[in-house]
């Protein structure tokens, strides 16, 4: 008999992704590409001002023309679907898929054409008149919140969303009672405080596939098939069925290839419902792709929020207290998590810090402008941003190194689990260790010569550092009101082949080779032979989906599980099939054989085959090996890192050019190095946007004045240095893999590093803080004191 | 970004081009890259009845050379002026020009003529062909003309060419003490300023100088102040900074918007025609 090839182990392996060739080849499908007879197309007629009353809506000429099948304008729309569902437990304003009576934001839906092609929808859309009443709009949120100009929802005075939610020391968890005594006696106690109001800006989440959707209602079998550009398919299929009548058994959702998401797809959004509603109330397939103008005014945006920070000290560097006050413009309406992400920026607060006395308060408003939801980081970046500026700050008012007061401040290895003042447990943790490779790695002290050369030319160049703490692996299923667990099914099938499905739903993560390589080392089969299924809620059972860097966490140990039930059985079948002990069987290279004794076991698809033709079918077994599992952690993970930047500024024209970045993150066990530093390379390449080019601006009267690709800048890869990564190890006890995620860690480190560089190339200047993004003519200013 | 409907043709000769656009009654558009009329299109800014496919036109691309003349055909993309090697060497601000343009999809598909046509203030072209003196070479049913960059470029989005006609190539004489210079806008890598300088040398000193500016007014313009700042100086750093210093200050009507304010736009014209012509100085 030829012997077996030995199979390398695969975790821990930098195995290219599996995804890839089918995507770059074009092979892949995604929502648009999906045509059905018969399927018609909706264009949504959107609104071109910011806040107006709806006088009328004629939609006569655009029922009139060839290949219209139907238009329907918002009060129409509301006769058979109700206002969106949100999923926080904060009260919002009815908010209706299409406008009624009012629109609040450039954008919003007014009415829906549904016609025979793409085009033909489009063109009877432009023809629907719509006579408005202008009022007056509000774009900034803290004139928002006087109440003028514009009163935004009826029952929501002076537009606040969440009024004030206060959290950290001396909060009752209630929130009902506030005790000031140890924050006030912190800055008491203080000899240095530092004062900042910051602003997090506005960004545009910019997957590279926009939002789409497909509807299929079947009258004969009343049931529903909807296909998404979605993170989500469980939570879509849920809400859908609620929204139609339908119960979840009804619905199937399908995420197929997914373009990016980056938490705004996240959200289920008034088009999901109105395609859905359109297809079920016609009895046609219904189709609607978004375009990029649309995807800019009407898919979620992200951040926004105001933060006043105040940070008290020691003179010798101990942190002894902060405040910080956010304000959170959200736009004009509350979609799924809304309110919920700047409540993550509050949990976040303590940062990496052993600090005394935490008090933050949070309030969430409305403006005349898109809606904010999630965006890669949700809520965690806006706290690094804050605190390690504060950090920052606090390090150049006392003269001391920015890495040496960070050490004096650090949550130390033997606190950990440590209950931060904010109300979270951080599972495990060692910063000092991550700093010390950041400062090594970056040549800190060689880093700081150099600078300081270059100064000495007259060149303005700065450094930067900053440490981070996220949260991830969401979550329990206290935190998360869709539920905080995973699920998985793991098949042997009768051919020996492996599929195995998941309801995290990858869309970049690398999950089919991830979970692939977890699988075939388990099983000891070739990577070949396991396919990941995600995506089809008609294949995968259940599932919550893939946001707040999850999927790994606790969708992997959900697949985990499952592979570990199946192989107990499969064991079984194997030791009846070999006369063994299934104590003494190992699987490795294709075949499950006595430890020691290779020759004496039978390949992996013999006792597939066996399991499923079980003659005689061993005692005590049922035929078959499949197996499923919940997973759900007892709390989050909390990764962790330091992030240090070089950074230049061109003295005559304020451009500032990014010379070096380097990052150090820990997200606990790795599973493929190779697929961890895409998405770091994919997190920094955002957060530098966010720091130096990206930009959602609106004009007074709520116009929006970034809407397209040729005004709103994402960076590009010549844009940055070659990024020098590293990690250290700390596992997290909360799952077995020891895995913590790392989808959004890249965004958290890189903006306040760049920013201080930035700061500190500026130091010259006087100046103490820079808002992002980095402007080259607010820089300018800076350098020539706004003269020419 | 869904177009209004419209019919395709394609031309085999400027000749059919120019018949084809004729027929169509004005309400037709000529296409080669489609970098700048696609988008308008999208957008539905410009809803021509019919497009006029031009770019498989034979002849219409391509860097010649003509009794010590360079002529760039309309249709060639700014990839082939950014790598031709007639270019690089006689007049490398033209390949140097056109490698600032947007990024390599842009460059392999957009063309000279479509940018000359189009006018957008902030295209980086119409600096280039003002400081290198270029003539616009035009084909309508009158038959051909050629118009001097200064006289082409005349307003917003608005060229010497009519309705009915097609440009065919710019012709110029090289000039190797050339260089542009530019301030992207870090969206779209249009320039918020560019400029471009050229120029000669007799005796030791600067006999003649062309500045070309975009970006910071409604067309591209020449600088005829610090042109003449230039003109009988040693090339010297000093004498660029000289010439440079004010450059924008006497400038009326400059662009102001989301990107860069009137008044640092103002500053960078100075501080780009000072680098610009520095880049010139070095080839000298």
């Amino acid at each position: 008999m030829a012997a077996s090839p030995v199979l390398p182990k695969l975790v821990g392996q930098r195995v290219k992704r599996r995804e890839d060739p089918r995507l770059i080849q074009g092979l892949g499908t995604y929502v648009d590409d999906i045509k059905l007879v018969g399927m018609q197309h909706a264009a949504f007629k959107r609104s071109d001002l910011a806040h107006a009353r709806i006088l009328s809506v004629d939609v006569s000429e655009a029922e009139s023309m060839p290949g219209v099948e139907a238009v329907f304008t918002g009060a129409q729309i509301a006769e058979f679907v109700a206002p969106m569902p949100i999923g926080t437990p904060f009260p919002s304003p009815d908010h209706h898929a299409v406008a009624v009576g009012t629109v609040r934001y450039v954008g919003e839906p007014v009415a829906v054409v549904v016609a025979t092609d793409r085009y033909v929808a489009r063109d009877a859309a432009d023809t629907i008149v719509i006579d408005y009443e202008l009022l007056p709009a509000v774009v900034d949120p803290e004139q928002a919140m006087t109440g003028q100009p514009a009163q935004i929802h009826a029952d929501f005075e002076n537009n606040l969303a969440v009024a004030l939610v206060p959290s950290g020391t001396g909060v009752s968890a209630d929130l009902q009672t506030v005790d000031d005594t140890a924050v006030d006696k912190a800055f008491a106690d203080a000899d240095v405080v530092v004062s900042q109001r910051m602003y997090n800006q506005r960004l545009a989440p910019t997957a590279m596939e926009p939002r789409g959707v497909v509807a299929q209602y079947e009258p004969g079998k009343d049931t529903m098939t909807i296909w998404s550009s979605t993170q989500n398919p469980h939570i879509l299929r849920s809400f859908i069925a609620a929204l139609n009548g339908m119960g979840q058994d009804q619905v199937r959702a399908i995420a197929p290839e997914v373009g990016g998401g980056f938490g705004a797809k996240i959200n289920i959004y008034g088009e999901e419902y109105v395609v859905a509603a359109l297809s079920k109330r016609l009895g046609i397939p219904l189709k609607w792709a978004e375009d990029r103008s649309e995807a800019f005014l009407a898919t979620t945006h992200g951040r926004d929020i105001i933060g006043y920070l105040d940070l008290a000290a020691t003179s010798d560097g101990k942190v002894l207290g902060m405040k910080l006050q956010l304000i959170a413009d959200i736009g004009a309406y509350n979609m799924l998590l809304t309110a919920a992400i700047p409540t993550l920026t509050m949990m976040m607060a303590n940062a990496t810090y052993d600090i005394p006395a935490i008090r933050t308060t949070l309030t969430e408003v409305f403006t005349n402008k898109t809606p904010t939801d999630a965006y890669r980081g949700a809520g965690r970046p806006e706290a690094t941003y804050f605190v390690e500026r504060g950090m920052d700050m606090l390090a150049r008012e006392l003269g001391m190194d920015p890495g040496e007061l960070r050490r004096k401040n650090f949550i130390q290895p033997d606190q950990f689990p440590y209950a931060t003042q904010m109300g979270a447990v951080y599972d495990s943790g060692d910063y000092e260790k991550a700093l010390d490779l950041g400062l090594k790695n970056a040549g800190w002290d060689e880093l700081k010569q150099q600078r300081d050369a270059a100064r000495a030319e007259g060149r303005l160049v700065g450094l930067g550092l900053a440490m981070y703490v996220e949260v991830c692996g969401l979550g329990p299923s206290s935190s998360l009101p869709t539920g905080g667990w995973e699920h998985s099914q793991v098949t042997i099938e009768r051919d020996g082949r492996i599929s195995a499905t998941t309801g995290a739903s990858p869309h970049g993560q690398g999950n089919e080779t991830t979970f692939g390589q977890m699988l075939a080392d388990q099983f000891g089969v070739p990577l070949e032979h396991v396919t990941i299924h995600h995506g089809d809620t008609g294949v995968v059972k259940q599932g919550i989906g893939t946001f707040g860097s999850r999927s790994q966490a606790v969708g992997g140990t959900a697949i985990h599980l499952a592979g570990g039930k199946v192989k107990e059985k499969m064991a079984k079948f194997a030791a009846a099939l070999i006369e063994a002990h299934e104590d003494d069987l190992v699987f490795e290279n294709g075949r499950i054989s006595v430890k020691g004794v290779p020759d004496s076991g039978k390949t992996f698809a013999e006792v597939a085959g066996y399991a499923y033709v079980p003659v005689p079918l061993p005692e005590g077994l049922t035929p078959g090996l499949s197996e499923e599992a919940f997973f759900e952690p007892a709390n989050n993970t909390y990764p962790f890192g330091c992030h240090i930047s070089l950074l230049e500024i061109d003295r005559d024209t304020g451009e500032p050019t990014l010379l070096k970045l380097v990052a150090i993150d820990d997200a606990g066990n790795l599973i493929n190095p190779l697929i961890v530093e895409g998405q770091i390379h994919g997190g920094l390449a955002q957060g530098i946007g966010q720091a130096m080019i990206e930009e959602v601006r609106f004009s007074e009267d709520g116009q929006p004045l970034t809407a397209s690709f040729m005004d709103y800048a994402i960076p590009r890869a010549a844009d940055f240095p070659r990024f020098e990564l590293d990690n250290t190890v700390t596992p997290t006890p909360v799952n077995p893999l020891g895995a913590k995620g790392v989808g959004e860690a890249g965004t958290l480190g890189s903006t306040p590093c760049i920013v201080s560089a930035a700061v500190d190339a500026l130091s010259e200047f006087g100046v103490k803080h820079i808002d992002m993004m980095l402007r080259p003519e607010k820089l300018w200013r800076i350098i020539h004191g706004g003269q020419s | 970004m869904i177009p209004s409907v419209f019919e395709y043709e394609r031309a085999t000769s400027i000749d059919d081009a120019l018949a084809k656009l004729a027929a169509t009654g004005g309400a037709g558009k000529l296409i080669a890259g489609g970098h700048s009329l696609v988008p308008l299109m999208k957008l539905r800014l410009n809803e021509p009845t019919t497009i006029i496919d031009i770019a498989r036109i034979p002849g219409l691309a391509g860097v010649r050379e003509d009794d010590g003349l360079i002529e760039v055909g309309a249709g060639t993309v700014h990839h082939d002026v950014a790598t031709s090697a007639v270019l690089r060497d006689q007049c490398p601000v033209v390949s140097d020009t056109a490698a600032t343009i947007g990024d390599p999809q842009v460059r392999n598909r957009g063309t000279l003529g479509g940018s000359l046509a189009h006018a957008d203030p902030a295209a980086d072209y119409p600096a280039m062909l003002l400081a290198v003196d270029a003539q616009i070479q035009l084909q309508g049913p009158a038959g051909t003309r050629a118009v001097a960059a200064q006289d082409f470029f005349q307003d917003l989005f608005t060229v010497d060419l009519g309705a009915d006609e097609i440009i065919t190539a710019v012709r110029f004489a090289p000039v190797r003490a050339a260089a542009y210079a530019k301030l992207y806008q870090r969206a779209s890598r249009f320039a918020i300023v560019g400029v471009a300088a050229a120029l000669e040398m007799a005796d030791g000193v600067i006999s003649s100088a062309r500045i070309g500016l975009t970006g910071a007014l409604s067309s591209a313009v020449r600088l005829p102040h610090v042109e003449d700042a230039l003109v009988g100086q040693a090339p010297t750093a000093e004498t660029a900074s000289n010439a440079a210093k004010g450059a924008g200050t006497s400038l009326s009507d400059v662009n102001g918007d989301l990107h860069a304010s009137e008044e640092y736009r103002r500053a960078m014209v100075s501080v780009f025609t000072k680098r610009a012509i520095e880049g010139a100085l070095a080839r000298v």
